[in-house]
């Protein structure tokens, strides 16, 4: 068990699996000689060289099309987007082509591309990069969402979506490659679509995934300290998503609060709870909360754009709301 | 969406009823639970409410129309959206025309609602009644607490909820589980009612013949009714004697005795061994005794023939023969024809008295109930146990009277008061 952070556990996993298995590699902007935007590949060209450390023009659609012809003819590509905001500019590719193509060849081809991506405000960079558009993506069929919050499951689940002949949207945060945790040794997958009981309670049931689940658990421990025991869930994949641990929680919390960075309009948050509404409604005591970003274009002023995102305090508040 | 509303079944037998008057005019503003129309049916004027909210687009009857259960009368729906007619009902009702329904009468100008008398209907249901105060829906609770509340019959609305608002949330349920004050497991308020259906069953022959002989009876043949008490206590103890001799299959029943008796009493009284024929009365010559015998969804009367003549232990042989094959749907046409007068018999429920109806032509029928121990006066005015039994003549008036038939029950009597008559 090695204690490492976020950045360690995804570079491990895409350094793992481009070892394992001479049909994966990877291309995006500046992830080769310069190493990745945040550092994920250094070294990776040096060590597996150019034709498989691929360095791209700057042009999504490029590079999500490329991809998706790659991973069509056997090859699977780990394509880099510099942040999710740009994925808009391969919009088309990514829900029109790599969502659709298996099944509109009738299952012909496979379509074995992951797409990794960054997400997530909190770095001061204005509007239009700082966004989590999560639950976008999540909305079409044939996407595979993955968004871990724990070096544990990034490195696992990364593991697992290369492996998938699948495509998959793997989304990491902007501001958690610092976080540490404790990863196990040696070769391991995590199952894609699987929810996890990241902390075990009994009088309400948190849920979350990626950075809202780390200020979930902040909210969680502090909770503790008033005798409130919380249970958070981690989502860790939103398609396909698992109801079944938040559905176990809640049933036994009969209380809820879904947390996510993305705005609430729309959101991971109205789906889940509509999901509870609807297949635990004889288990629900309380209305279910969600915390979410504030509904406005994400300021750059640091004061503003903490104010807009959701906090810990946020958490107390809708918990305390819902006992 | 628009609702169609219709005319509501508020009685058991409610087939259609009359719109007396509406009280909204199409175009009006209507909520839920107003009162939209009145109507009359057989036994009452009440008021129809509209089970939509919205406005009233379109009233599909005239007032004075006679409309069916369940047919269109109303419909209720937004401003500007388009309805449809309900196909093939351009208002249904005798006088209702689709084209002319636009009351001219203002609702100002209407009459007022007392002009029509109100009543409440004694039986049936009256969906348009809303029992508020005693409808947990009106309760805010959650819908945990709801289910707790169903699942341990706890009434909802004697909860006092401590969430926002007053909501009843599961911490009030399990309060009040715990205290014991409010679980109401059936109580007056909302004892679980398990709704049966009406279940409709077809007439076998059997039973159709018995309706029509009984009413074609009991309408046309004027009954009048004379009831004796027997003393049995030695008519019981012979028949205890007597079987004590018999075996098993063989034993002789009270009714037996009561038929080989009443036969005896009948050659005495030849005139309620008859049947009413128009013009004439028939005596006739046989006595021929029929025993009702409760068969499958009827019952079956089965001839002891001659019994005057026969000994009680041959009578009694027969009837069980007969009754067996009645029961098994196995009987024979002569077993049950040709009875100049019956005996019911329903001593074996522990039935005190009752009347029975004639079973035309004949004059006569004996309704038998059971032996009973009683406290009865003996001749020193001392008050002991004996055994009584209670029987009722219903006989046809056009053939005899009432002190014909008493004389005949005062026979009877002596009969089974003094049963060796009948072994001889």
């Amino acid at each position: 068990m090695a204690h490492i952070t976020m950045r360690e556990a995804i570079s491990q996993a895409l350094w793992e699996e481009m070892e394992r298995d001479p049909a994966v590699f990877i291309m995006g902007e500046e992830v080769g000689v310069w190493g990745g935007s945040y550092a994920v590949t250094k070294g990776f060209y040096d060590h597996f060289g150019g034709e498989r450390v691929r360095d791209t023009p700057i042009s999504e659609a490029a590079i999500v099309g490329a991809a998706i012809g790659a991973a069509l003819v056997g090859q699977r590509p780990v394509a880099e987007l510099m942040t999710i905001n740009f994925a808009f500019a391969a919009m088309d590719h990514i829900v029109n082509e790599a969502a659709k193509l298996h099944y509109m060849f009738a299952g012909q081809f496979k379509l074995p591309l992951v797409i990794r991506t960054v997400g997530g405000g909190g770095r001061q960079l204005g509007a239009t990069h700082s966004q989590t558009p999560d639950a976008i993506f999540a909305h079409f069929p044939g996407l595979t969402v993955v968004a871990p919050a724990t070096p544990e499951d990034a490195k696992g689940l990364l593991k697992s979506a290369i492996r998938s002949n699948n495509p998959v949207l793997f989304i990491e945060h902007a501001t958690m490659y610092q976080v540490r945790g404790d990863v196990p040794d040696g070769d391991f997958t995590i199952p894609i679509g699987q929810s996890k009981i990241q902390r075990p309670g009994t009088d309400v049931t948190i849920i979350s995934y990626s950075k809202g689940l780390e200020i979930s658990m902040k909210a969680a421990a502090e909770l503790a300290k008033e005798g409130i025991e919380a249970e958070v869930v981690d989502l860790r994949t939103l398609r396909p998503l698992d109801m079944g641990p938040v559905l176990e929680s809640f049933k036994k919390t009969n209380r809820a609060v879904v947390v996510e960075e993305g705005w609430k309009s729309f959101g991971v948050g109205s789906e889940i709870s509509s999901r509870i509404y609807e297949q635990a409604f004889d288990y629900v005591d309380a209305p279910i909360k969600r915390v979410a970003q504030d509904e406005v274009p994400l300021p750059y002023n640091r004061t503003l754009e903490q104010a807009a995102l959701p906090q810990v305090e946020d958490v107390l508040a809708a918990v305390k709301e819902v006992l | 969406m628009a609702e169609t509303i219709t005319m509501p079944k508020l009685g058991f037998d409610m087939q259609e009823g009359t719109l007396v008057r509406w009280v909204k005019n199409e175009g009006e503003d209507i909520k839920k639970g107003d009162v939209l129309a009145e109507i009359e049916t057989d036994k009452a004027t009440v008021e129809v409410e509209s089970s939509a909210s919205g406005i009233v687009r379109k009233l599909l009857v005239d007032q004075g129309a006679i409309v069916p259960i369940g047919s269109a009368i109303a419909i209720v729906g937004t401003k500007d959206e388009k309805i449809e007619l309900p196909a093939g009902d351009k208002g249904a009702g005798e006088n209702a025309a689709p084209t002319s329904v636009k009351p001219e009468t203002k609702p100002t100008i209407a009459p007022p609602l007392q002009a029509a008398p109100k009543t409440v209907l004694t039986a049936g249901p009256i969906p348009t009644t809303p029992i508020t105060n005693l409808n947990s829906g009106d309760v805010k609770a959650s819908p945990l607490a709801r289910r707790m509340a169903r699942e341990s019959n706890v009434d909802l609305t004697r909860i006092q909820g401590s969430g926002p608002g007053g909501r009843v949330v599961r911490k009030d349920i399990e309060t009040a589980l715990s205290t014991g004050q409010s679980p109401v497991a059936g109580g007056p308020y909302n004892a679980p009612v398990v709704t049966h259906d009406d279940e409709t069953a077809a007439l076998t022959k059997l039973r159709q013949a018995i309706a029509r002989r009984m009413t074609e009876s009991k309408t046309t043949v004027p009954h009048f009714y004379v009831s004796h008490e027997y003393k049995m206590d030695a008519v019981l103890a012979l028949r205890k004697e007597i079987n004590e001799f018999l075996p098993e299959n063989e034993k002789i029943s009270v009714n037996d005795f009561i038929v080989k008796a009443v036969a005896l009493a009948l050659r005495e009284f030849p005139n309620l061994n008859a049947s009413f024929a128009g013009d004439k009365v028939v005596r006739h010559g046989a006595v021929n005794v029929g025993v009702a015998v409760a068969v499958q969804n009827g019952l079956l009367t089965v001839v002891s023939k001659d019994a005057d003549q026969k000994p009680l232990h041959q009578i009694s042989m027969n009837l069980k023969r007969m009754a067996a094959g009645a029961r098994d749907g196995k009987v024979k046409p002569d077993d049950i024809e040709g009875s100049t007068f019956s005996i019911s018999n329903l001593g074996m429920y522990d039935v005190e008295n009752f009347i029975a109806i004639l079973n035309p032509p004949e004059a006569a029928i004996l309704a038998v109930g059971s032996a009973r121990n009683v406290p009865v006066v003996d001749e020193g005015g001392e008050i002991k146990a004996g055994s009584r039994m209670k029987a009722t003549i219903s006989v046809d008036h056009r053939v005899s009277d009432g002190a014909e038939a008493a004389r005949f029950m005062q026979a009877l009597a002596k009969y089974l008061e003094e049963p060796l008559r009948l072994l001889v």
